[in-house]
């Protein structure tokens, strides 16, 4: 069935076709409206679910760790400070390896204050052993929100769904709401190895030494090393789980795509802009006007962060002259997260081959600073013609 | 009506195995096996790092037979929400949920959680053992170290401000119940923790647990400055059931003798409490002659 919705409601909606148990949250802008429409749900009585209004983010997490050792399919959301208030927690979730899903409507972190859209929350996350995806339209947000469960509950690694705080969480758009049938045949009930319950006693998440010790039976146990080791190697299979995550999604909904890239007229490209989420469809409006100048430019939405997909990144970008990654976040000190995982891709899988195309960075629409397509179409164009500058280039800057 | 436990009817059944990683003459160590034959077999609990970690063993070995979820220091109370949240979800209203944290895991930066929890009325039981002091990381100063100990970071001067009134705090939230427990006195906590379970909401015991390498005493003393600290007046076993106060056990029996031993005779078990002058301690006696009097004004 089609509907015009705001993209917080299409992850709702996500949410509740997921039978989600346990909904936790601290309301935070962007991501009220998400959690708000939860809350109706669970008041009103269409969706099974135990809400708690927690009193910090911190809590919401912590909430949805515990409810997931225990057996129960979770689901928080947060933006900005929200989700660095979280942090230890979202370090603790991933250690102790649990299928939590998590939106993230992105935003500015403070300080100064700025309640408008840029990545810099979930970019700030990075390294903390999640999953990250980032979605592009209302589509994709219901549609990740799904995918991300199955794939969450298959690698025991959680997940944050990351779409752009007012851009998508706060705009209305057309997207198919898949039917309940269909999504209770993709995904079917979390059922863990092992939850936390009397009949089964365990003590979970205990202090580990820095070495390996034998357990009661005198076999020796895995340590804090191996258990990191396992999320990083779990880590790195699950890019094989999210191509499986689209078959089995293709097969059911009927839609489908590439599970890590999303690439626009890139085939014969000669130039190629890269991106994170909504940017890299308005990107699409500087292409096509760019490609009517004769410039032989695409664009590609990297959808799946963490784990990084450099082997598909760095083949679809084999043989480009140019790389120009449009980035609203960036690593303080150095530049764009997102230039720097892809030149290690690129110099990994290509270095050598004399196929390594020139990387640049542009910053873009920090603290909601409007992102011209006219300035973007500009910039795009004066890439195309050579290195602008060794540092990331700032775009629409009023200094 | 008031079950009284007596050593001999105490359930035999352990949930702690013996042998713990707890210091010789730990306080925690009593209170934790007594009070975890009161909540019996049908628990899930939830601790952050603490002592009770240390004595919980190192993975792979567990000294706890109940399930138990390790958790972040700010988190316990939601925590506990959320394996509440869980066992509602499957229809269980039966299994007990517990947290076990330390005072500065209360006091201090739990204490949002706790309050949080509190708030929202989530049926659990919240136990505070309170060896005042970050006892685990070598002894610092918490919200509820006492006036006047010295502690790691306040080496030279002692403490200079009053102990937290947590169980007050938590009273303010009108709980269904709060306690005020020992460590020296177990049969009052196993009685009090039996006595709540049927209460709704959250339930909230504070227990005061004596603590050799922090206070500085040799461990076959830990009891003995226990109740100490009850019978001078120092620390007090209270219960407040929905609201109403009442003194428990040895200190419901002191005021019927109206006899308090000098504070004194507390402070000077304790090397943490070496640097306390004389006019300080009679300014402590003197607050808890002026508590005293309005316990035995309450009593006529």
């Amino acid at each position: 069935m089609h509907i015009i919705e705001n993209g917080n409601a299409a992850a709702a909606l996500g949410v509740k076709l997921c039978r989600a148990s346990v909904i936790a949250a601290y309301p935070i802008t962007p991501q009220t409206p998400l959690t708000e429409k939860l809350s109706e749900y669970v008041e009103r009585g269409d969706m099974k679910a135990e809400y708690i209004p927690v009193e910090s983010e911190h809590s919401a997490l912590a909430v949805c760790i515990a409810a997931s050792s225990a057996g129960a399919r979770v689901f928080t959301a947060t933006s900005a400070n929200g989700l660095l208030y979280m942090h230890e927690q979202v370090q603790w979730a991933s250690g102790a390896r649990l299928p939590i899903v998590m939106c993230v409507v992105n935003r500015a972190v403070g300080a100064p204050w700025n309640i408008w859209n840029d990545q810099q929350d979930s970019i700030s996350q990075r390294d903390t052993g999640w999953i990250q995806i980032y979605c592009a339209d209302h589509q994709q947000i219901i549609d990740t929100v799904i995918k991300a469960y199955w794939i969450a509950e298959k690698v025991s690694i959680p997940i944050m769904v990351c779409y752009d705080g007012y851009i998508l969480s706060h705009t209305f758009m057309p997207f198919d709401l898949p039917d309940q049938e269909k999504v209770d045949a993709f995904l079917p009930p979390f059922k863990p190895d092992y939850a936390l319950r009397p009949e089964e006693p365990a003590n979970l998440n205990t202090v580990t030494l820095p070495d390996v010790r034998m357990d009661v039976h005198g076999e020796l146990a895995h340590s804090y090393m191996e258990i990191r080791y396992l999320l990083q190697e779990e880590l790195r299979t699950t890019l094989a789980v999210a191509a499986d995550a689209e078959k089995r999604f293709a097969e059911i909904f009927g839609r489908c795509g590439d599970p890590y890239i999303e690439s626009y007229r890139c085939d014969d490209a000669d130039h190629v802009a890269i991106g994170l989420g909504s940017l890299t469809y308005q990107l699409r409006v500087s292409v096509d006007a760019l490609r009517k100048e004769g410039i032989k430019v695409g664009v590609m939405g990297v959808r799946f962060y963490r784990p990084f997909p450099d082997e598909a990144i760095a083949s679809a970008l084999k043989g480009k002259k140019t790389i120009i990654v449009f980035e609203k976040a960036l690593s303080y000190g150095y530049e764009g997260a997102l230039t720097s995982d892809l030149k290690s891709a690129l110099y990994e899988h290509l270095a050598g081959t004399g196929n390594l195309p020139s990387v640049q960075n542009f910053i873009v629409g920090i603290g909601g600073r409007e992102i011209r397509t006219d300035d973007l179409t500009q910039m795009f164009r004066t890439a195309t013609l050579g290195r602008v500058s060794r540092e990331p280039t700032w775009i629409g800057l009023k200094l | 009506m008031q079950v009284k436990t007596t050593i001999l009817s105490l359930p035999t059944e352990e949930f702690v195995h013996p042998g713990t990683r707890a210091c010789t003459g730990c306080g925690l160590a009593i209170a934790y096996r007594v009070g975890l034959k009161a909540l019996g077999k049908d628990t899930m609990l939830v601790v952050p790092p603490s002592c009770l970690t240390v004595l919980q063993g190192l993975f792979p070995v567990a000294s706890t037979k109940l399930p138990c979820l390790n958790v972040t220091f700010a988190s316990t109370a939601a925590a506990a929400t959320g394996i509440l949240a869980t066992l509602k979800t499957q229809g269980n209203s039966h299994t007990t949920v517990a947290a076990w944290a330390g005072d500065g895991g209360t006091s201090d930066i739990g204490l949002q959680a706790l309050s949080g929890a509190a708030e929202r009325g989530d049926n659990f039981i919240y136990f505070c053992y309170d060896n005042e002091g970050y006892m685990n990381t070598g002894a610092q100063r918490s919200g509820t170290t006492p006036i006047g100990a010295i502690t790691a970071n306040t080496p030279f001067k002692g403490k200079l401000q009053q102990k937290k009134d947590v169980p007050a705090i938590m009273a303010a939230h009108k709980l269904s119940y709060v306690a005020a427990c020992s460590a020296a006195y177990p049969l009052d906590l196993y009685d009090k923790i039996k006595n709540c379970l049927h209460l709704p909401g959250t339930k909230y015991f504070h227990i005061h647990i004596p603590c050799p390498p922090g206070w500085g005493y040799d461990p076959r003393y830990g009891i003995k400055i226990g109740r100490l600290a009850v019978e001078t007046g120092y620390y007090d076993l209270y219960e407040i059931v929905n609201g109403e106060f009442k003194l428990t056990a040895a200190s419901e029996k002191l005021v019927e003798k109206r006899k308090l031993v000098p504070v004194h005779e507390y402070f000077r078990t304790q090397s943490r409490f070496r640097l306390l002058t004389d006019s300080q301690i009679a300014d402590i006696q003197q607050k808890i002659d002026e508590k005293w009097a309005g316990y035995y004004n309450k009593d006529e």
